[in-house]
Formats: structure tokens, sequence, C-alpha cells
């Protein structure tokens, strides 16, 4: 057994995967437990493989996932995606094809990224799997190429960021908001190069912890861990090894009181451009996005059904849902919560990315704003360049709908006696 | 004197290379927005919407060669490969900036596309400058004035012996630093 005293998760994971200690600042060559591999980018990963010899080690451990543009919204695409199941078929990788939903959901229901695992993904936002203490970190198609042949990848073992949440978060403030918080105190390259280890979300939902961690790279990180609970739904399946050791030694801790946050906002066109969400009130909002992997899981749509229930949406404002994954859809189905978004005026799209790309199903016009739960709002990131996007949680997602301008709900400031020009009362006409 | 043909002491005239001056926080969509990814526009087309939003002249006056320098956290967001190679399409000769976002790193590196960090030279050009760059000495000089660069890694320049770090793998069957299985 390796001796793994006194180190962090990232380095304790990369150890175990490594066959010996490792620091932060080592250098190693990995076992690779899980590729994914996206649409966008299998072509360019399928022909890097086809140059290295066409091997696929453990062709198990190596699964495709059509989320990126689902369904196909041209013929160019149409034309890529076929050649991406035949090429999966031919070399018995698994596949999840449209409409089963957003990459790093999928691997997280399908229990394929699990604590303990290092999880490479063609997708910078694989750090989502360290909400299940997963070492999940993005790459590009050469490097995902390189471990699907060689069963390996090379990294260097990261220095990790200490997030230190503490207090007890507002009944109406969300993961996200904490999300953005951090991202915000960080900026986006205060984690750069580092692993995050997220203290005081052990015992969050799934959900929320899916949303912190997804998020971690927008403050550069290349992982982001939540420690495992010791009582969490994830039980048995966490190894004895993962956990947090008091005497790891940190490059850096963040304290975070989460006791007075509010809901945060994210303005154009940098996701670290943070700020409290009701200074926005008069900004209007044509189209309003529900999804993503940050925030498209059954958790949310209850948030933002919650708010929507009974009312709805602005006249001139479009609301957009799409489901993270089929399971999350089936769910909402089942317990009443798309029925009652749809009575609200939401229309909805396929489980999948979605519009968080500007590449189908609700691209923006120049002059027009979005308000989104994703978690980009990059120049000309949804569409035209002269558009806007703004990101948010469901819950100001939901109220910015029912009011067509940015809204907080206005409950989430209650007890906040200074309120806010942003926090009126989500109901049509009483703005 | 031998009989040999007098060797030409004098250095091998350096190309001229534009400077591309962009600021903090370049991200992967300003370099290449998403709804132009090869796979949607197609594998011979997508390089000529490289900056469409960001610097739309871009595509069609960079020349081969060109330097990109930029200032912090260059490349952030996306893993997406195919805006490196957009820019390897264009033949951009190297990127510097004052540092990079990590995944993004890794694809030029493993595209061949020499990436420095430093933090004086980008402070010290400016845009349309011409300027001549010695990259394997890391030496960059704008008429006369010199700036030098540290060079990458050791690791990365065992890759970068070979060609690039898939040359090496398809060369050794293994990656650079593991030792010879037995």
């Amino acid at each position: 057994m390796i001796d793994l005293r006194g180190l962090t998760l990232a380095e304790k994971i990369l150890s175990v995967k490594a066959a010996r200690r490792l620091r932060a600042g080592d250098l190693a060559v990995v076992e690779v437990d899980q590729v994914m591999v996206v649409d966008s980018v299998a072509p360019a990963v399928m022909r890097v493989i086809d140059r290295l010899g066409g091997e696929i080690r453990h062709p198990e451990r190596v699964t495709v996932v059509v989320d990126h543009v689902s369904p196909a919204s041209n013929v160019e695409v149409a034309t890529s995606q076929k050649s991406v199941r035949e090429y999966a078929r031919r070399h018995g990788l698994r596949l999840f094809d449209v409409g089963r939903g957003i990459c790093h959901q999928v691997l997280i229901e399908e229990g394929l990224a699990r604590p303990g695992t290092l999880v490479l993904g063609a997708d910078s936002h694989s750090t989502t799997y360290g909400a299940v203490c997963a070492f999940g970190t993005g790459m590009g198609a050469t490097d995902i190429a390189l471990a699907a042949t060689s069963g390996r990848t090379w990294l260097r073992v990261p220095a990790t960021v200490r997030v230190s949440l503490q207090g007890r978060r507002p009944s109406a403030v969300g993961a996200k908001d904490v999300a953005l918080e951090v991202v915000r105190r960080l900026g986006a390259d205060g984690a750069t190069y580092a692993a995050i280890e997220y203290h005081g979300a052990e015992a969050w939902p799934l959900s929320e912890r899916m949303t912190l961690a997804n998020m971690g790279v927008e403050a550069g990180a290349k992982c982001a861990l939540v420690p495992p609970a010791p009582t969490s739904e994830q039980g048995s399946d966490v190894p004895e090894w993962l956990r947090v050791d008091q005497e790891a030694e940190y490059a850096s801790v963040l304290e975070l009181d989460l006791t007075m946050l509010t809901p945060r906002l994210a303005a154009p066109a940098q996701v670290d451009n943070v700020h409290g969400a009701d200074e926005f009130s008069e900004i209007r909002v044509d189209q309003v996005f529900i999804g993503t992997c940050t925030n498209g899981r059954l958790d949310d749509l209850h948030v933002a059904a919650d708010i929507l229930r009974g009312r709805r949406v602005a006249e001139g404002t479009r609301l957009l849902i799409v489901p993270a994954s089929s399971e999350v859809l089936q769910a909402a189905v089942d317990d009443g919560t798309m029925a009652t978004l749809l009575a609200a005026g939401a229309t909805f799209g396929t489980p999948g990315c979605g519009p968080c790309m500007g590449r189908h199903m609700g691209v923006l016009a120049p002059g027009e704003v979005c308000l989104s739960t994703g978690n980009r709002n990059f120049l000309g990131r949804m569409g035209s360049p002269d558009a806007s996007v703004y990101l948010a949680g469901p819950a100001v997602a939901a109220a910015t709908a029912l009011n067509g301008r940015i809204t907080v709900p206005a409950e989430t400031l209650a007890g906040n006696e200074t309120g806010g020009s942003g926090t009126v009362e989500p109901v049509i006409g009483h703005a | 004197m031998p009989d040999v043909p007098t060797m030409n002491i004098e250095e091998p005239r350096l190309q001229q290379r534009r400077v591309w001056l962009f600021g903090d926080a370049v991200n992967t969509d300003d370099i290449l927005p998403g709804k132009y990814a090869p796979f949607m526009v197609g594998e011979d087309r997508f390089h000529r919407f490289a900056f469409a939003h960001l610097r739309p002249e871009f595509a069609a006056e960079v020349r081969p060669g060109d330097l990109l320098v930029g200032g912090r956290n260059w490349g952030l967001g996306s893993s997406r490969e195919y805006a490196v190679q957009a820019l390897k399409e264009l033949e951009v000769g190297a990127v510097i900036a004052r540092s990079f976002a990590r995944i993004h790193f890794r694809n030029l590196l493993n595209l061949g596309i020499p990436a420095f960090t430093s933090d004086t030279v980008p402070a010290g050009l400016a845009d349309g400058d011409l300027v001549e760059f010695d990259m394997a000495r890391g030496v960059l000089t704008r008429s006369g004035e010199r700036f030098e660069l540290d060079p990458p890694p050791i690791f990365l320049q065992e890759a970068l012996a070979e060609g690039s770090i898939l040359d090496y793998y398809r060369k050794h069957r293994r990656l650079p630093g593991e030792k010879p299985a037995s």
C-alpha cells in the first residue's frame, strides 16, 4: 500500500492511480479509469487514434456522448455524428446517443464516474465529476486520443486550493450563487493548474455538489473535489483511503461565509464579473435559458417550477428549458414539474447542451439579452457577438422570466432590510 | 585553406513576423467561436473564423509565422482543440502570454504551436510590431531591441525533440518520462 498520509485528495487519487506516492508539482503518468468523448470533438479524437495505429487499450473505459449539437442541426453535423456512431460501434465503445443527455450528467447517473477514480473528459466541465470525488479533468482531442490508445495520461500533480464554506446558506441562495461567488473571489485564473477542495459542501445534495464542482473550471481549476460525506448516498462506493487528511498541505485557503450571501449574477462577458443579482433590475431580457451541465437537473427544475407555478412568463420573453438528461426529463414528467413549467409558458429542448454554445435551439440575435443558468457568458457565446449573456441560478432565472427583467425572487432577500431595487415580487404586472 | 566552400558565418536572416497583440483573458470562444467548429462548418473552412468576433480581420490578414501575444490566462474556457487547430491551419508561429489556461496550453503543445510564458515581453510589444524570433534560443528582437523568453520544460522538450507528444508515442509506444516496458 502506498503511503497516503498528509496528502490532499487530488494527491491521493493520483498516487493510487500511479501506484506511487505523489506530491503537488510531480509529473506523473497515470492509469485512466474512464475517457469521455463528446460529439463535437469526436472526429478529431478518432483521427488521432487512427494516426496512432487505431488501437484502443480498454474500449470498455471509453464513453461517447452525443450532446453538444443534439439532435443534429445541419447536414455537416449529421454526417459527422453518423461517422462517430459507426466508429463507436466498430470499436465497441459505450455510446449515449441523441436525447440521453449532457455528458457529465450521464456519466454520473450511469455510475461511470465514481469516488476516487480518474476521469478524462473531452470537455472542460469534466471537473463536475468532483461532485462524487472523482478526479475529473478536461483535455483536448489529442490528449483524449492518447489516453484512449494507451490507457494512460500524463499530468502534473496539482497543488490544492481549499475552499472552506462556512455557516448556513440562506434557504433561497443556491449552489450556483456559491459557485459564482467562489469564481468572483478566486478570479478566472485563481485556481489555474490547481485542484480545488470544497470543504463544507460534503452534505449538499448531489445536484448541488455537481453545480459547485462544474464551475470550478471557471476559476481555471484542473479538478474540483467535494470530499465524500461519511453517510452520503455514495455509501460503500467510497474507498477507505479517500478521506480529507488533517495534515494535508494547501497552496491557499479561501474562507467563504455563506450566511450573508445573496443571489449572484455574472454580467457579460467574463464569468468572474460577478455581482449581486439585484443590481441588474433594469436589464430587460429577451430569453431565459434554464439547463446545462451547471443547472439542468431535477432540483433546478423544481426551484423554477416553485416560482412559476400558477403564473405566466412575461410577454416578449422566451423561456427555454433543456433538462440535463432523459432521466431528469422522465422524473420531471412523473412528478408534474413539466406540466407546471409548460402551463407557465416554458418551451422545451431535447436533453443535451442546448443553446449554451450558440449552435442551435435558441441562438441570440444582435442586441438580444439572455439570462442563462449556464456557465459561460463570453462574447458571442450564445450567438451574435452583439448579444449579451448574464449567468445566474434557476431561482433568478425563473423570476426573470416572469418579469421580463432581471429579478431576484422577493423571498430570497427576506430578512435583508435594505432590500434593493431588484427585489420586486415575481408576479406579472407588478414590476 | 582546405578545399571547402567558404561557410557563410552570417546567421540566416530571420523572418519578419507581425505581432498580434491581445489583452487579458482571451478565451477559446474568442479564438474560435463554438458555432464555427469544424463539425459544424466543415474541416476545410473552420479556421477562417478564427477570432471572428474579437478581430474579424485576423483570419484574412495573418501571415505564416506571425506571433500572437496576450496577457493573463490566455485560452481559458473550453477544451476545444480545434481552436488551436485553427491557429495551426493559419500557420501561427507561436503564442506568448503572461499566463495560460491549462487545457489550452496542453492543446498548443500537442499540436506543435510553441507557447511561451513571459511577464515582461507582452508589455513591451505593440500590435502590428514587426519582430524577429529565434525560437530555439527564445530570443525576440524588434529593431535591435532584445527580449528573452524561458524555454519550455524538459518533459516537453523531450517530446518536442521527436516532433510532438504524438510523434513521441508513435515512436516509443510510451509517454515521455515513462520507463520503457521491461
